[in-house]
């Protein structure tokens, strides 16, 4: 092995990159959150009685599930420009990562919605609760209990797919940082090293705490 | 825009174009889903019935394959080539990362569906006079074929969508070359609506067939 490697220059752009984690971290939360949500209405909308709903969370989900995420970041990059639709980078990304995120957490809450069974709502209801209430104290913890692991690897896999954000020119998170560092200096093992080394760190962090949070959660 | 669509300069040769790209596509999830499970199967048989202090390290190694994106890893292999002398062409290296990424997932589905045999059934192939090796591939392999086969097609799809993100290595596959076309005639809805189209018919009925087995293997659980 005939190369040198350099750390030092490396390790002294670790604040730099540090900076970039944090806007990963803000992608991937947001496109959770936004995900979250759209996935809830799909879930609701895959079982409505108006056909055009149905349809239309099916292609979302099947879409989502059956195309490359990088496939639906372009589209929001280059595609949406055909319908007069300019977005920056950051947006385009967010948008990307959160159509994909919604539509596998669609396919997760409709498993969970399944899991609970109609006895559980009818139950509730004979015990005097009223509808909304049910749904809050019987169904909605059973149903969170079932789609919680799920959804922790989603997190996980969100902020994967952050670094996908490069490949439409986004350079502030922790990729985009890392290739404008490398494009600089040609250190390009160095740099991706110490990323790789940062993002394992984040995923981890991620998952031991969802872990802690629901060791407190689901005890009984 | 839609005018454009009518008349287009999108052309029978660059349709020929993408689908030769969904081609190295098509090329690239093989070679990697067939190294992948070979390895996967091997490290998930050695996950279940290995003690801790072999399980742990393997553990380990696997797991920062699946806490790191996949882009970076293909950069860092594709960096580390040169160091170490080697003279691979950068479709060898995407075969190779997806091929150790897959093989990460696939061990844990594999060592999955091995613990998911009772041992009592093992016990009883034992007691019938079946040899150990018998007992894994007359017993054990059926039934956990069984679990992780819905899995493993998700899996397989998954990393031929992940291999989208080879060209960043300089592999021309199927979005590669929509890019390609779509600097050229400047339709980027059109072409990236075909390429689209052309993953989606290479998945979803992979994924529906999936989807029935799961539901037909589990009717009687």
């Amino acid at each position: 092995m005939k190369y040198t490697f350099h750390w030092l220059p490396a390790l002294r752009a670790l604040p730099d990159m540090l900076w970039g984690a944090l806007v990963t971290l803000e992608v991937a939360v947001l496109s959770m959150l936004l995900g979250v949500v759209f996935a809830v209405l799909l879930a609701l909308a895959s079982q409505s009685r108006i056909w055009i709903l149905r349809a239309f969370a099916t292609s979302w989900v099947e879409l989502a599930r059956n195309t490359p995420a990088l496939f639906q970041i372009y589209m929001a990059y280059f595609g949406l420009g055909s319908f007069g639709i300019y977005i920056d980078s950051f947006p385009a990304l967010l948008a990307g990562i959160t159509f994909n995120n919604a539509g596998y957490l669609a396919e997760t809450f409709r498993g969970g919605m399944r899991a609970v069974p109609d006895t559980q709502m009818r139950a509730a209801r004979s015990l005097g609760m009223g509808q909304i209430q049910a749904f809050r104290l019987i169904v909605l913890p059973q149903l969170f209990r079932v789609v919680y692991y799920p959804m922790t690897n989603q997190m996980v896999w969100a902020i994967l797919m952050t670094s996908l954000g490069v490949v439409v020119g986004l350079n502030n998170d922790l990729t985009g940082v890392t290739q404008e560092l490398n494009v600089r200096s040609f250190r390009t093992f160095e740099y991706f090293a110490l990323a790789a080394v940062i993002y394992y760190l984040i995923a981890k962090t991620v998952t031991l705490s969802a872990r802690l949070i629901a060791w407190r959660l689901f005890r009984y | 825009m839609f005018s454009s669509l009518i008349d287009t300069s999108f052309s029978l040769n660059d349709l020929w174009f993408m689908l030769k790209g969904a081609g190295v596509t098509l090329a690239v999830t093989f070679w990697a889903v067939l190294a992948g499970t070979l390895l996967g199967l091997v490290l998930g048989v050695v996950r279940a019935t290995a003690p801790w202090w072999v399980n742990a390290p393997i553990g380990f190694v696997l797991d920062i394959f699946r806490s790191v994106p996949l882009l970076i890893q293909l950069v860092l292999a594709n960096a580390f080539k040169p160091m170490i002398g080697l003279n691979w062409s950068s479709f060898t290296v995407g075969c190779v990362v997806l091929a150790l990424y897959m093989s990460a997932y696939c061990t844990e589905i594999v060592r999955g569906g091995f613990l998911a045999v009772p041992a009592t059934t093992r016990r009883a192939a034992r007691s019938l006079g079946m040899s150990w090796s018998q007992d894994l591939t007359e017993i054990v392999f059926p039934i956990a074929l069984r679990v992780a086969l819905p899995s493993w097609i998700g899996l397989t799809l998954g990393v031929m969508k992940d291999t989208a993100m080879v060209w960043w290595i300089g592999v021309v596959e199927l979005l590669r070359s929509s890019q390609v076309i779509v600097t050229r005639i400047q339709e980027p809805l059109l072409v990236l609506s075909i390429a689209g189209l052309i993953y989606f018919l290479m998945s979803f009925p992979i994924a529906r067939l999936g989807a029935r087995l799961e539901r037909r293997w589990h009717e009687n659980d």
